[in-house]
Formats: structure tokens, C-alpha cells, sequence
């Protein structure tokens, strides 16, 4: 097996496919996930994203396309590809009627430690998602955090080099998720590859080196996320004025210097500029001393996320009705540069 | 986190295939969950404790006098019946159980596992024999208080126990079957018992087989639970194994190969 082809890639699918009856669930993803990085897949309910994560992860056999987990085909060597990977579910995929350590010890000793190592390792990862004090309890008392964390602990049992998180906060509280987001950051840390889907835009941009936008089974949109930004259009200049009468000279200042119709909103004093070269708000800032307009606010505004998902789907994060066969939005056709 | 090192994905030398030790093992390890769970809802054993109780009594005093004259002359045609008839419709329970396990994310973890695809199944049968041992020693104690007391001895009332805990292991992989095709935990429990009503009334567990209509009899001597029964009566009455008990066994084994291949089949194309 040529080794050059596998140390780069964690995972490389092309043309995935899985139908369920009529619902063409993925249609031809494809995906590069460099070794060492966070790959955020994104997308609504329905989107595909959990179908594409088992399909990757062995549980669902692709119905087209092909993948491999570092160099090793799903399809012909899945049993290689198990032991490589690690899988968080959409829901906490741990036995609630064992307690947290009778949970880890089994997943251990199915990974092949002995009963000593099975303990052994059963604590100290306990230990490190705070699980401890729990330990014996059953899992029917566990919060939806608890459970989270001992998920996750389960997966990193073996240290597998790559691990899928399907959701990881899904439903969890801001407090908890934070934590989930440090638990990852570290993860990375220690060298793992990790790719997990997610609907939040905040978590894709906190935690992904780069994010895949999926829509209807299709990649509709890769990049890093200033890539995927500054696909939507450039940031804006925000201006509150001290005096709102001075607002239409400010407008025509803004016109000389940087070239652009401001937008006014008088009764708040605002203005909003569409703003493609950061250097030349200097020269408006100086114009606008010279001319005596006194600014109460300044401020720059990169384009969120949220709005580049409205503009790559033509719909927004929550209204994903797979049914609606609403058209594509305006931006849908867009494929970055340097996807590759 | 452990500041160990992750061993990159590359470096790694791996196989493709789970070897025959790395299967007994893994299910053994499967079989210890499943013992876990039986301890975590004991309730989960309220079939296999007070059905043999019951159904005994029940069968011993309505039926005794009516067939064999007295209760104490139907003991030994009785108990080794009832003693097939309970524990193999125990073994339904294990395909319904199975389906309602399977419905949990956990198997999900299984799955993505590098384990013995036959583990998570073969794990959950095995643990199951416990239930059968219940079931079996429950029964053999309740007919040593109705007054039976079998001529071959403790040690063949314990061999005719096991035969019937290793049939009803075979058996349990037809309702297994059932478990993963099935869409619901109801549905396993309604076709089983469709086939077990038949196989478990249709033989000679609770009468004797000359006293059936010529073409029921014919049926009788053919189902493989008749011999079951007739192998349990032999040892436990007569202290002898005979071919019944082969036949058993035969069947046992015919069963295991080719229920346990479609199961596992059937587990792995359900995703």
C-alpha cells in the first residue's frame, strides 16, 4: 500500500451516497479531512450529516461513492477502520442499565485490555471528565452533560487517531458545552483528528479548522470559516454619530472617501457602509475630524455565520424542512477556492 | 486528557479479521454485560421463577388424575414436559429482549466496535442460559415437592437439566432471528409464540403420545421436542441416554447453523 497516499488524510470520501427509499439522504458528498485537524461538518436537521458520519464510521454501508479512514477502504476493510476510529453518537450510545465504570470496563475489555488495564483505564478516565464521584451509579441518574462526557470518555478508550463526534452539544446547556468544547480543544492537543457535525454555526467557527456546509446530502459550500465569511460579501462599518445633523455630511464623506452609498438610520444617529479595504477607514476617519463630525461609536462587523448558511441554503438553520422543495437560495451555486 | 501521544492512524499495524479466540472473548465479555443486566432488573426474571411454579401446579393437579390416574403416577410423564415446555418458551423472551436492546444506542458502540460481529448476540444468548437454569432447577424442585423422585439419581436430573438449557440455547437463536428482523419488541413476542404453541402442545410433553388422532401422531413423533422430551424422561427416570438425546443434540446443532449465520446477517445488514 503506497504509505504516502494515507499520512496526509484522516479521511477521504468521494461521491458518498446512501438512499433510504425515495430520500436520497447523501448524495455525493465528498470530504478531506487532514490528519491533526477539526473538520466541522454543518447543517440542519435532515441534512444528511449523521448518515455521512455512519457511513464513515462502518455503521451504514454507502449505496455509491467510495471513503477511507487512513487509506483504509469502509467498504473492504472495516474491521481495520474500527480500530482506528472512535464514535460519539447523536445519543449517548452507553448502556443506562450498568453503572459508568461497568460501561467503561466493558468497552474496554472489548478493546481488547485486559482486567487489570480495563480498570485501570475505566478510572483514569473517569477521573479526567470528573466522573468519578458517579462512578457506581447507574446511568438513569445521569444529566445529559454526565452522559455526554462519559460518551465521549468511552470513545477515546483505545486512543483511537481519529474520533467522530455526531452533535456533540446537542441539547446541552451553555455551561456544559463550553466544557464539551474544551474536552475537544484538548483532544486535539494530544494529536487526535476529529470531525463532528454540528447545526451550531458558533461551534463549527469556535472549534473547526475547516467546515463543510451540508444541505440536502450535498457539500454546499468548504472552507475555513473566514473563507466561508468572506464568501458572503465584506465586512461593514458601523459609525454613530454625536450630533444626528451631521449625519448627511458624514454620508457624503463616506462617498468621497471610500466610494460607497452609505445606509442611514437617522433617529439612532447610525450609519452602515459596506467596508473592502480596512486601510482606507483611516483616511475616512481623518476626513471626518477635519470636517468637525464627532463619533460616538465605531465599529467593524464581519458577516456571522448564520448569514452565510441563509446565503449558501437559501433557508436558515431552523426552518430545514427537507420536503419543502423550496428553491436554492441565490448563493447555492457557490464552491470556494482552495477547498484543496 | 492524557498527554500521551496519539499513535498516528498510519503507523499502526492492523488486521482485518477477528480471530476465533478474540470471538470467545469478546462474547464472553458481551455475556458478562448481559449478567449485569440481570442483576441491575431482577424483575426481569419473574417468568422464569413463576412459571415453573405455577404452570407445575397447575398442570399436576388439573391433569394428573385425568391421565395417569393419580398425581403421583403423572409426575414422572409430567415434569420433564413441563420442564421442556418452560424453559423453551423462556427462550422467547430472549429474542424480545434482544429487540428492545438492539433499539438502544449502545449497539451503535457495538457496532462501531472492532469486535466479533457475532459478540453483541452471542454474548446476550449465553447470558440467557442463567435464566434457563432457573427455570430448570425451579421446575425439578417443584416436582420434588409434589412428591417426584426421579430413579436416575441426582447426577442425570443435573445432565437431562443441561440438554434441555443447551436445546433451549439452540432455540433461543430462532427467536434471536426474529428479534433483529422484527420491527418491534411486540411483533418478535406474537410470532414466536405462533410457533411455539404448535411445537411445545403438538408432542408428547403432557400426554401420551397413543392417545392422539393418527395424523396428530404422526406430527409428534417428528417434532424434534418430543424427543427432547422423551430424552429428558429417559435420564431422569431411567438414568440412560439414549438416541433421543442424540437427536437432540443433532438438532440443537442443526439449529445453531443456520439460525446463527442468518442472525448474524441479518444484525449486520440492520443498521
Amino acid at each position: 500500500m503506497p504509505e504516502s497516499r494515507s499520512t496526509d488524510w484522516a479521511v477521504e470520501a468521494h461521491g458518498l451516497v446512501k438512499v433510504f427509499g425515495d430520500n436520497r439522504a447523501v448524495d455525493g458528498v465528498d470530504l478531506s479531512v487532514r490528519t491533526g485537524t477539526v473538520y466541522g461538518v454543518l447543517g440542519p436537521n435532515g441534512a444528511g450529516k449523521t448518515t455521512t458520519i455512519r457511513m464513515l464510521a462502518t455503521l451504514l454501508k454507502p449505496d455509491g461513492g467510495e471513503a477511507t479512514i487512513f487509506g483504509h477502504d469502509v467498504r473492504r476493510e472495516p474491521q481495520i477502520v474500527r480500530q482506528l476510529i472512535g464514535v460519539t453518537g447523536q445519543y449517548a450510545s452507553v448502556d443506562e442499565t450498568l453503572s459508568a465504570t461497568e460501561n467503561l470496563v466493558l468497552f474496554s475489555r472489548l478493546n481488547g485490555l485486559s482486567r487489570a488495564d480495563a480498570r485501570r483505564r475505566s478510572s483514569e478516565l473517569l477521573e479526567e471528565f470528573g466522573l468519578s464521584e458517579a462512578a457506581k451509579r447507574p446511568l438513569k441518574n445521569f444529566s445529559g452533560g454526565m452522559r455526554r462526557r462519559l460518551d465521549l470518555a468511552a470513545s477515546l478508550i483505545s486512543q483511537p487517531p481519529l474520533i467522530f463526534l455526531d452533535e456533540p452539544t446537542t441539547g446541552l446547556d451553555p455551561r456544559t458545552r463550553a466544557q464539551m468544547w474544551d474536552t475537544i480543544r484538548r483532544l486535539v492537543a494530544t494529536g487526535s483528528t476529529v470531525l463532528l457535525t454540528t447545526q451550531y454555526l458558533d461551534e463549527a467557527d469556535q472549534l473547526a479548522d475547516r467546515i463543510a456546509v451540508i444541505d440536502r446530502g450535498i457539500v454546499v459550500a468548504e472552507g475555513t470559516a473566514d473563507e466561508l465569511k468572506g464568501s458572503v460579501g465584506s465586512a461593514s462599518l458601523l459609525l454613530r454619530l454625536a450630533d444626528p445633523a451631521s449625519l448627511e455630511r458624514a454620508r457624503q464623506a463616506i462617498l468621497d472617501v471610500l466610494h460607497v452609498d452609505a445606509v442611514l438610520s437617522p433617529e439612532a444617529g447610525r450609519i452602515t457602509a459596506p467596508m473592502s479595504d480596512p486601510d482606507s477607514v483611516t483616511d475616512l476617519l481623518i476626513r471626518l475630524r477635519t470636517d468637525g463630525i464627532a463619533v460616538a461609536e465605531i465599529a467593524v462587523q464581519q458577516p456571522t455565520l448564520d448569514e452565510v448558511f441563509l446565503a449558501l441554503t437559501g433557508h436558515d438553520t431552523t426552518a430545514a424542512d427537507a420536503a419543502s422543495g423550496d428553491p436554492a437560495g441565490p448563493g447555492a451555486e457557490l464552491e470556494l477556492e482552495g477547498a484543496r | 486528557m492524557t498527554q500521551l501521544t496519539i499513535a498516528p492512524g498510519v503507523s499502526r499495524t492492523l488486521k482485518n479479521h477477528v480471530s476465533i479466540g478474540q470471538t470467545v472473548q469478546n462474547s464472553l465479555s458481551m455475556a458478562w454485560r448481559g449478567l449485569l443486566k440481570v442483576r441491575r432488573t431482577p424483575e426481569q426474571l419473574i417468568d422464569v421463577t413463576v412459571q415453573p411454579i405455577i404452570f407445575t401446579l397447575m398442570f399436576t393437579y388439573i391433569f394428573g388424575g385425568a391421565i395417569a390416574g393419580s398425581v403421583a403416577n403423572y409426575l414422572p410423564l409430567l415434569i420433564p414436559g413441563i420442564l421442556v415446555q418452560t424453559v423453551v418458551t423462556t427462550s422467547v423472551v430472549t429474542g424480545v429482549q434482544l429487540r428492545e436492546d438492539m433499539d438502544k444506542g449502545v449497539f451503535d458502540r457495538f457496532k462501531s466496535l472492532p469486535i466479533a460481529r457475532i459478540a453483541p448476540l452471542a454474548g446476550a444468548l449465553l447470558a440467557d442460559t442463567v435464566r434457563y437454569a432457573i427455570a430448570t432447577t425451579l421446575t425439578f424442585v417443584m416436582g420434588f415437592v409434589l412428591g417426584y423422585r426421579p430413579e436416575g439419581g441426582i447426577g442425570f436430573v443435573i445432565l437431562a437439566g443441561l440438554l434441555v438449557i443447551v436445546s433451549s440455547w439452540a432455540i433461543s437463536w430462532i427467536f434471536a432471528f426474529f428479534g433483529v428482523i422484527a420491527r418491534s419488541a411486540a411483533s418478535v413476542q406474537g410470532i414466536s409464540f405462533l410457533v411455539l404453541f404448535p411445537l411445545t402442545f403438538l408432542s408428547n410433553a403432557f400426554v401420551p403420545v397413543d392417545t392422539l388422532p393418527v395424523f396428530l401422531q404422526w406430527f409428534v413423533n417428528i417434532n424434534p421436542v418430543s424427543h427432547l422430551v422423551t430424552a429428558v424422561r429417559d435420564l431422569a427416570n431411567s438414568g440412560t441416554w439414549t438416541g433421543d438425546a442424540w437427536i437432540s443434540l443433532l438438532g440443537a446443532a442443526v439449529i445453531v447453523a443456520i439460525f446463527a449465520p442468518l442472525t448474524v446477517r441479518a444484525y449486520m445488514k440492520k443498521a
